[in-house]
C-alpha cells in the first residue's frame, strides 16, 4: 500500500470535519432554525480528503457551489467558512459570498463558483501563473459530472494541454447533473475517456475509496508538479442528499440509491482503518469527538458574529469605495 | 541621443500608441503577460497591434492562444488572482458575448464575493468596428453592457495619446478593465507622450470648448462632433466633453459643462435605446432639472442589428446630421 497510516488517518480527520459540519448544518436546516440554500456534500468526502493530502499548504483549489468539503479538505477555517454560511461579518467573504462562493486564499481556496464548469478556466490561470513564475504550484479543479457537458470545460482542458499546465481536474462524477441522471446526458461510458481528446491523461477511480483514491490523487499531483501537465481525474461517487439540502429526490433510482448507501464510505473508511490495525476503537471516536466539537465551536461562532453592517456594501466592488 | 523627457510627443498613431503602451509596460513590470489570438509574430494581431512584441517579450509573455475566449478570460482571471497583471485581448467586441461568463460572473464579481481577499487585474482589449461592411456580428458597440456590471472599469479612447495614458492605468489597475479600441481611429496620427504617460481612469476631458450646447460623447463619435462643431462655429458655440472612461465616469465634468451650457446631446455608436446616453440623460435630468434649458437629447445607432450593406449601414451609424439636427433642436 502506497499511502501511509499517518495519511490515512489525517485523510479520517479531514473526512470527520466535513462530516461534522455537514450533519449540522443539516440539522439547523431540520430545526428551521436557519434558511439557506445548502448543496450537502455527503458521500463525496473521501475526495478532497484523499487529493488535500496530497497538496502543499501554498497549492491552489477551485471548486464549485458543492464545495464544502473540498474547502474544508483545503484547511479554510471552519469558524469563517460556518460564519459566511450563515452570511455572517465574520465570515470567510464578510457575508457577501455566501455557500457558493467561498474564498480563501490564505488556505489557497481561491474561487468556489456557483456556475456550472465556471471554475475550470480560472484553474488553468492559477496554473499559468504558477508556470510563469516557477513557484511549484500545483492548481486542483473540483467539478461534477454536469460540467463535463458545458464549452469550459473543453476550451480549459484543451489550453491546459495546450501550455501543458500544472492543474488536476477533478471531476467527482455522483452521476446526477442537477435532478436529472448522467445517462439523459452522455453517451460514453466514462468521462475520463475525453481526456483523450485533449491528448492529456484520464483516469476513473472509486473516489469512495481512500486509497485508490490517493494513488489517483498522488500520480496526477505528482505529474503536474513536475512539469508534466494537467490530468483528468474522474472519481466515482454519490450524492446522498441530493441537489440542494431538501430536495425530495423524485428522479433519483431508488435501487440505486439504496445501494449506495449501503456503501456509505465513511463507515467503510472507519471499519478499514480498524480492520487494518492503523487505529483503534478509541483513537478514531477520539478524532470524531474532536471534529464534533470543532464544529460545534464554528457554528457557535457563526451564531455569535454580527450581521454585515449594510455600509459594508459598497466596499469590495472595486479597489476604491465608489457611490 | 538625450534621454526622453516627460513632455516630449512623437507622431503615432492609436494603434502604434497602444503597441507602444504594451511594449512599455512590459518592460516595466514582470507581472505583465499578454494572451489572445493571432496577437504572436509575424501575424502581430489582426490589426497588427501587437507587432513585435512577442518577437521583443518572448512567446511566454505574449501568448498566443486558441480560439477559445472563455478560457483566454478565464487564464487571465486566475493568474490575475495569483500576482499576474495579464492584458487579454479579445479581438473584436461582439465576441466578448462568448466569454460573459468569465467576464459578468466571475471577473467581475471575485473581489465582491470574497469580500476582498481576491482581486482581478485584468485588462481586456477589444475592437470595436460599424461603417466597415462587417455585418451584426463584428460591429457592435456593446459598452453599455459593460456598464450594467458593477465591478468592470468600461474605458474608449478617442486619440492615440489617450489611448496609450489610459490603457496604462487599466495594466495598472487592480480591477477588470475593459479597454475598447475603435478600429476606425487606429491609423488616425496625433501626437503622444513618448515617455511614461499615464491618464487616471474617471476623467473626462474637454475636447473644445464652447457655451451654448454640450456634446457628451467617447470613442470615435468624438470626432465627428468636433466635425459637427467646427462647422456650426459663429452659428452655434458648442463644447465637446470626451468621456473617456464609462465607468468610473466623471460626474463633475458632465455637470461642470452642462450647468454652463444648459443644454446636452450624448452621442455615441451604439444603439440608442438603453445605451450608455439614456444613463446620462437620466443623470443630467436628475440633477440638474430646472436649470436645463432642454431636455438631453441622444443620438445613436437605430434600434437594429448592424446591417450589411453600405446603403443600410449608413442609415443604421449616427452620422453628422444627426448630431447637428439634435444640435439645432436643443438650441432652438
Amino acid at each position: 500500500m502506497s499511502v501511509t497510516r499517518d495519511t490515512l488517518l489525517e485523510m479520517y480527520r479531514t473526512v470527520s470535519r466535513i462530516h461534522a459540519c455537514d450533519e449540522r448544518l443539516r440539522g439547523l436546516l431540520n430545526q428551521g432554525k436557519i434558511f439557506i440554500f445548502y448543496y450537502s456534500p455527503r458521500g463525496q468526502e473521501i475526495i478532497p480528503a484523499a487529493v488535500s493530502a496530497c497538496l502543499r499548504p501554498d497549492d491552489y483549489v477551485v471548486t464549485t457551489y458543492r464545495g464544502l468539503h473540498d474547502e474544508i479538505a483545503k484547511g479554510a477555517p471552519l469558524r469563517e467558512l460556518m460564519a459566511e454560511m450563515l452570511g455572517r461579518s465574520g465570515g470567510t467573504c464578510r457575508g457577501k459570498g455566501g455557500p457558493m462562493h467561498i474564498s480563501d486564499p490564505r488556505s489557497g481556496l481561491m474561487v468556489t463558483t456557483g456556475v456550472v464548469g465556471g471554475g475550470l478556466p480560472i484553474a488553468t490561470g492559477l496554473g499559468l501563473a504558477s508556470k510563469l513564475k516557477a513557484d511549484g504550484r500545483v492548481t486542483v479543479v473540483n467539478f461534477g459530472d454536469g460540467a463535463a457537458n458545458i464549452g469550459a470545460f473543453h476550451e480549459a482542458l484543451n489550453l491546459a494541454a495546450v501550455w501543458a499546465l500544472p492543474v488536476v481536474f477533478v471531476c467527482q462524477n455522483n452521476r446526477y447533473g442537477e435532478f436529472t441522471p448522467i445517462h439523459e446526458t452522455q453517451r460514453v461510458e466514462q468521462l475520463s475517456s475525453r481526456a483523450a481528446g485533449y491528448g492529456i491523461p484520464g483516469v476513473t477511480v472509486d473516489g469512495n475509496d481512500p486509497v485508490a483514491m490517493y494513488d489517483a490523487a498522488r500520480t496526477a499531483v505528482d505529474r503536474a508538479r513536475a512539469g508534466g501537465g494537467p490530468t483528468l481525474v474522474e472519481a466515482m461517487t454519490y450524492r446522498f442528499m441530493g441537489h440542494f439540502y431538501g430536495d425530495q429526490m423524485p428522479y433519483m433510482d431508488q435501487a440505486e440509491y439504496q445501494a449506495a448507501l449501503a456503501a456509505d464510505p465513511l463507515p467503510r473508511f472507519r471499519a478499514q482503518l480498524l480492520e487494518a490495525g492503523h487505529a483503534s476503537e478509541e483513537d478514531l471516536a477520539t478524532i470524531e469527538k474532536e471534529a464534533g466539537a470543532e464544529a460545534d465551536d464554528a457554528i457557535e461562532f457563526a451564531f455569535a458574529s454580527p450581521p454585515p453592517d449594510p455600509s459594508t456594501l459598497f466596499e469590495d466592488v472595486y479597489v476604491e469605495v465608489r457611490r | 541621443m538625450s534621454p526622453v523627457t516627460e513632455r516630449e510627443t512623437v507622431e503615432l498613431t492609436m494603434g502604434a500608441a497602444i503597441n507602444q503602451a504594451l511594449d512599455q509596460a512590459l518592460a516595466d513590470d514582470p507581472a505583465v503577460f499578454l494572451l489572445g489570438e493571432d496577437i504572436m509574430d509575424p501575424a502581430g494581431g489582426v490589426m497588427q497591434v501587437t507587432q513585435g512584441l512577442s518577437t521583443k517579450h518572448g512567446r511566454d509573455r505574449v501568448r498566443e492562444t486558441p480560439i477559445s475566449e472563455q478560457a483566454i478570460i478565464g487564464a487571465a482571471i486566475g493568474a490575475a488572482m495569483a500576482g499576474l497583471r495579464p492584458v487579454a485581448e479579445i479581438m473584436i467586441m461582439d465576441f466578448l458575448a462568448v466569454c460573459a461568463d468569465q467576464l459578468v460572473n466571475h471577473a467581475a464579481k471575485l473581489r465582491f464575493m470574497s469580500g476582498g481577499r481576491t482581486n482581478v487585474p485584468l485588462t481586456i482589449r477589444c475592437l470595436h468596428t460599424g461603417g466597415f461592411q462587417m455585418g451584426a456580428q463584428h460591429s457592435q458597440t456593446l459598452e453599455a453592457w459593460l456598464c450594467h456590471v458593477p465591478g468592470l472599469n468600461v474605458v474608449v479612447p478617442s486619440t492615440p495619446a489617450d489611448a496609450k495614458g489610459l490603457l496604462t492605468a487599466c495594466i495598472r489597475n487592480d480591477d477588470p478593465c475593459v479597454f475598447i479600441e475603435p478600429a476606425a481611429l487606429y491609423g488616425a496620427p496625433g501626437p503622444v507622450p513618448a515617455g511614461e504617460h499615464v491618464v487616471p481612469l474617471g476623467r473626462a476631458d474637454v475636447k473644445r470648448t464652447g457655451s451654448d450646447v454640450t456634446l457628451i460623447t467617447y470613442g470615435r463619435q468624438v470626432h465627428d462632433c468636433l466635425a459637427v462643431a467646427a462647422a456650426l462655429e459663429g452659428d452655434i458655440d458648442v463644447e465637446v466633453l470626451d468621456l473617456r472612461s464609462l465607468a468610473p465616469w466623471d460626474s463633475e465634468a458632465m455637470l461642470a459643462s452642462v450647468s454652463k451650457t444648459r443644454r446636452a446631446v450624448v452621442v455615441h455608436q451604439a444603439v440608442r435605446r438603453c445605451g450608455v446616453g439614456a444613463e446620462i440623460a437620466a443623470f443630467l435630468s436628475e440633477e440638474l432639472w430646472g436649470t436645463l434649458a432642454a431636455p438631453v437629447l441622444r443620438v445613436g445607432g437605430k434600434d437594429t442589428p448592424v446591417p450589411y450593406a453600405k446603403e443600410l449601414e449608413e442609415f443604421h451609424l449616427p452620422q453628422a446630421a444627426d448630431i447637428t439636427e439634435a444640435v439645432r433642436t436643443v438650441t432652438k
